[in-house]
């Protein structure tokens, strides 16, 4: 085919699109903002900074795509600036439970509601993590040490998936323990390295390295099985090696952090598929396999109604346990 | 010796051709990114890292980290010539570089900055080689109560031994911290002093509060002290770089003494930032000429840079064996690590070994790279003084509103700005010094949370504060420092019952 007939299927095409515009795909005519809702070096950053190099690797968008950091206010400027941005869709947000979390327990000026979802691309696991010489063999030898009352839970930001869990675990093993809220999840785990805390529930990411260097370990995942084995992280163990918290007498089935893709609110459709269909093309490549193992999480793909039954599942559960606890803001 | 065997090895995988090219490369980006406003070392290295993708992790970190101190440099040099910090660390550079670029001599500034930083990263590259397992056991003994006792030294050193009334003094360290207040609270989750403007919940960006402080503030003070063209006849002279960094070895023990406090709180968690004000409150309070600072002093320049530069090298330590990023650019290599593959934390130095002793090698490389490079700039950077003040004026606002704007494409950063522009000309005005201001918006929070974390661990007991020697010996020394002034104060009225009054007014003089 001579390069006329292209240009002239091309205008056919474009002049189809005219009269149809509901048949026609919506395609980005204009470099795409990837808003990070935390700073640069974050486990929701490096997620962004990621999908962006595939993307650009494999050509999947013709339009240039740059990623900006709105992390203040736990995440809430990236949402507040997305909810800002209603109706533009080259503006996508990255984020966690956080988009649906925080506005229950914080004044924030938004809602997830105001967003429209794209997908929830990849779980992160939550662990129960101890000092590397502490005592405790397994999470029923921690919660018998722990009725003492004296044990110190540390976690990232207040009110959130760690302090969540945490009264979730004091709930299921009746005991209480004193929540310290640091800023992140390697911060925790320094202060656990120290001996500050006695433990807490960092993800597999946040605590790879101080596993693998011998200052904490994790006693159990809060997961309804045990996680792939994959390779070895200490000379003995893997994180298939570590049992479910279910099978040492916690009973936590399930616990799990979402990371979740937006678009702002009052976008059209056709803009919203796009990105769908965009994600999973990205969820294809050999990189996003490599990505997702180096970085521990689990594989999933949510979108749709199913995402939208998440999130409602999700949100009454928090609801359950910041309404015991009184965080809920009217 | 077993680290100098691996330096040795580090040695020979970062000087090979193509690593010297990155570094050379990764310089002169840096220092683009360090003189450009707003944008700076975070962003800069942020932009750089797809591009390092491909590419071998330690080929990648010398490429990054070479970078970082381009920045360190250039960052520098707005502080010296426009009085506009272009990174927390470099704020208390302003208080006597500004004044001597002011004075007609620039190049002085440029080079004593220069020359001072670079020994002081080389005291803490030193100090990286030597003892690096030894510092990450430091490190790992500071909680929430040793972490408040840090940050409590370095705001008693400075109030301690500013020359301002101790009283203004509080009144601007009260204001920082309700402006450090605003956004979202660590501890308690809750949304703070927002005023029902919704975009306030991420907080008060600090270059959005530097740039109007000292760029606007001191444009306003200028237009109105004398509106006219102040353009600085300063000669480019090559030698004087030459002299000035020659110069340097007369001022060893303040030299030695701002290496040996960067050093510390570059280990202890306490960051470039504290150690650049503490060491020049303290240089103000035992130099012979303290009391000249504010005008234009060596040794004021000296002190700032030297531990500013000592600490930032030497907290690049915690990064690797601990996975703890002591500032926003670490954190952003660290994101790298973990997409290269590696895992910042512990075993890091058994597992890789190549990749951490040729980073640590780097380090010695680069920063001589970067000197150098920096050097010879200097001489063109100082011309820009040359340009006559209603040139320069315009081009500063543009400096700070682009600046403001782009910290995170915010109008309301711009208006803040200028708003905060109006505070510094009334602080200059009615001789209430910046810098208790600046240090309380930049780790007033990083106090608060520490303390409030403290607070939960013990119940309520201010006891967790002389729990242990280390947190006892960092209160009590912060007491000391913070009630030296008024006992010397006493013991002077006491010596000389009629103190004459005059003192203090010349001392207002030289507020900073």
């Amino acid at each position: 085919m001579g390069r006329t007939s292209i240009f002239l299927l091309s205008a056919a095409a474009t002049m189809l699109a005219g009269t149809m515009p509901a048949l026609s795909a919506w395609q980005p005519q204009k470099p795409i903002e990837f808003v990070a809702t935390a700073g640069p070096g974050g486990g929701t950053d490096n997620l962004a900074r990621a999908v962006q190099n595939i993307i650009t690797k494999h050509k999947l968008v013709e339009q240039p795509i740059v990623v900006v950091n709105k992390g203040g206010g736990s995440g809430a400027e990236g949402y507040v600036y997305g909810k800002a941005s209603a109706g533009d869709p080259y503006k996508v947000i990255f984020g966690t439970s956080n988009a649906w979390q925080q506005p229950l327990v914080s004044k924030v000026a938004f809602n997830y509601t105001d967003l429209t979802p794209v997908a929830a691309m990849a779980q992160d696991e939550f662990l129960l993590w101890v000092k590397q010489d502490a005592p405790y063999k397994n999470a029923g030898d921690y919660l018998k040490a722990a009725a003492t009352g004296e044990f110190k839970m540390g976690g990232a930001q207040s009110k959130d998936t760690d302090e969540v869990l945490t009264r979730m675990i004091e709930k299921a093993g009746k005991v209480k323990l004193t929540y310290i809220p640091f800023k992140s999840g390697a911060e925790t785990a320094v202060q656990l390295a120290g001996g500050h805390l006695d433990s807490h529930v960092n993800n597999p990411s946040e605590s790879l390295g101080q596993w693998r260097g011998g200052t904490q370990r994790p006693l159990c995942v809060f997961s309804p099985k045990r996680l792939p084995q994959g390779a070895k992280v200490t000379a003995t163990e893997g994180w298939g090696d570590v049992p479910t918290c279910v099978e040492q007498g916690l009973d936590i089935k399930q616990y799990e952090q979402p990371r979740t893709v937006w678009l702002p609110g009052k976008v059209t459709p056709d803009q919203a598929a796009f990105y769908v269909d965009l994600m999973k093309k990205v969820q294809a490549t050999p990189e996003w396999k490599d990505y997702i193992e180096k970085t521990s999480q689990v594989d999933t793909f949510l979108t749709g109604a199913e995402f939208d039954k998440f999130i409602k599942e999700d949100l009454e559960h928090v609801k359950q346990v910041a309404g015991e606890q009184g965080w809920l803001v009217k | 010796m077993d680290n100098l065997g691996e330096l040795l090895h580090g040695f020979s995988i970062a000087v090979t051709v193509p690593h010297l090219v990155l570094m050379v490369v990764g310089v002169l980006l840096g220092i683009l990114v360090g003189v450009l406003p707003g944008l700076g070392a975070p962003n800069g290295v942020s932009l750089l890292l797809p591009l390092t993708f491909g590419m071998q992790p330690v080929s990648a970190i010398i490429l990054l980290s070479s970078m970082y101190w381009g920045a360190l440099f250039g960052g520098s040099v707005t502080s010296i010539l426009f009085n506009i910090p272009g990174e927390p660390s470099s704020v208390a550079t302003t208080f006597d570089g500004y004044p001597m670029a002011r004075d007609g001599r620039p190049t002085t500034a440029l080079a004593t900055a220069f020359g001072s930083a670079a020994f002081g990263a080389l005291v803490g590259v030193i100090l990286i080689t030597f003892l690096a397992s030894w510092v990450a056991q430091v490190a790992l003994a500071f909680g929430p109560a040793e972490y408040f006792a840090v940050y409590f030294l370095a705001f008693a050193s400075f109030v301690g031994m500013g020359g301002a009334a101790p009283i203004k003094t509080v009144v601007a360290l009260a204001i920082g911290f309700s402006i450090a207040a605003i956004g979202i609270d660590t501890v308690s989750g809750s949304v703070r002093l927002t005023m029902g403007v919704d975009e306030l919940v991420k907080g008060v960006s600090f270059v959005v509060a530097v740039m109007g402080l000292f760029g606007i503030g001191e444009l306003l003070v200028a237009v109105e002290e004398e509106f006219h063209a102040r353009a600085v006849s300063s000669k480019i002279d090559w030698r004087e770089v030459f002299r000035a960094v020659g110069r340097l070895p007369r001022h060893s023990v303040a030299l030695l003494r701002s290496a040996a406090i960067g050093c510390w709180m570059g280990i202890t968690p306490g960051g470039p930032t504290a150690a650049s004000f503490m060491s020049y409150g303290i240089a103000r309070r035992f130099s012979r000429r303290g009391r000249y600072f504010g005008t234009g002093e060596v040794e004021g320049i000296i002190s700032p840079e030297t531990a500013d530069h000592a600490a930032g090298t030497s907290a690049l330590l915690p990064m690797l064996s601990l996975g703890i990023p002591g500032s926003a650019t670490a954190a952003v290599m660290m994101g790298g690590l973990m997409i290269w593959g590696l895992n910042p934390g512990p075993m890091l130095f058994v597992d890789q070994k190549d990749f951490v002793w040729g980073l640590i090698a780097s380090m010695y490389v680069g920063n001589i790279v970067a000197v150098a490079l920096v050097l010879l700039t200097v001489p063109v950077f100082a011309a820009l003084m040359r340009i006559p003040f209603v040139v320069i004026a315009p081009l500063i606002v543009i400096i700070c509103v682009v600046g403001a704007y782009s910290v995170s494409n915010s109008y309301l950063d711009v208006v803040m700005m200028l708003g905060f522009g109006i505070v510094g000309y009334l602080f200059k005005k009615l001789f209430y010094p910046l810098a208790p201001l600046v240090l309380a918006i930049v780790i007033g929070d990083k106090a608060e949370d520490a303390f409030r974390q403290s607070m939960l661990m013990s119940k309520g007991s201010l006891g967790i504060f002389f729990a242990n020697k280390l947190v006892t010996c960092l209160i009590v020394a912060g007491v000391a420092l913070l009630l030296l002034p008024l006992v010397l104060q006493l013991a002077r009225l006491w010596r000389k019952p009629a103190a004459p009054a005059t003192e203090t007014t010349a001392q207002e003089k030289v507020i900073i």
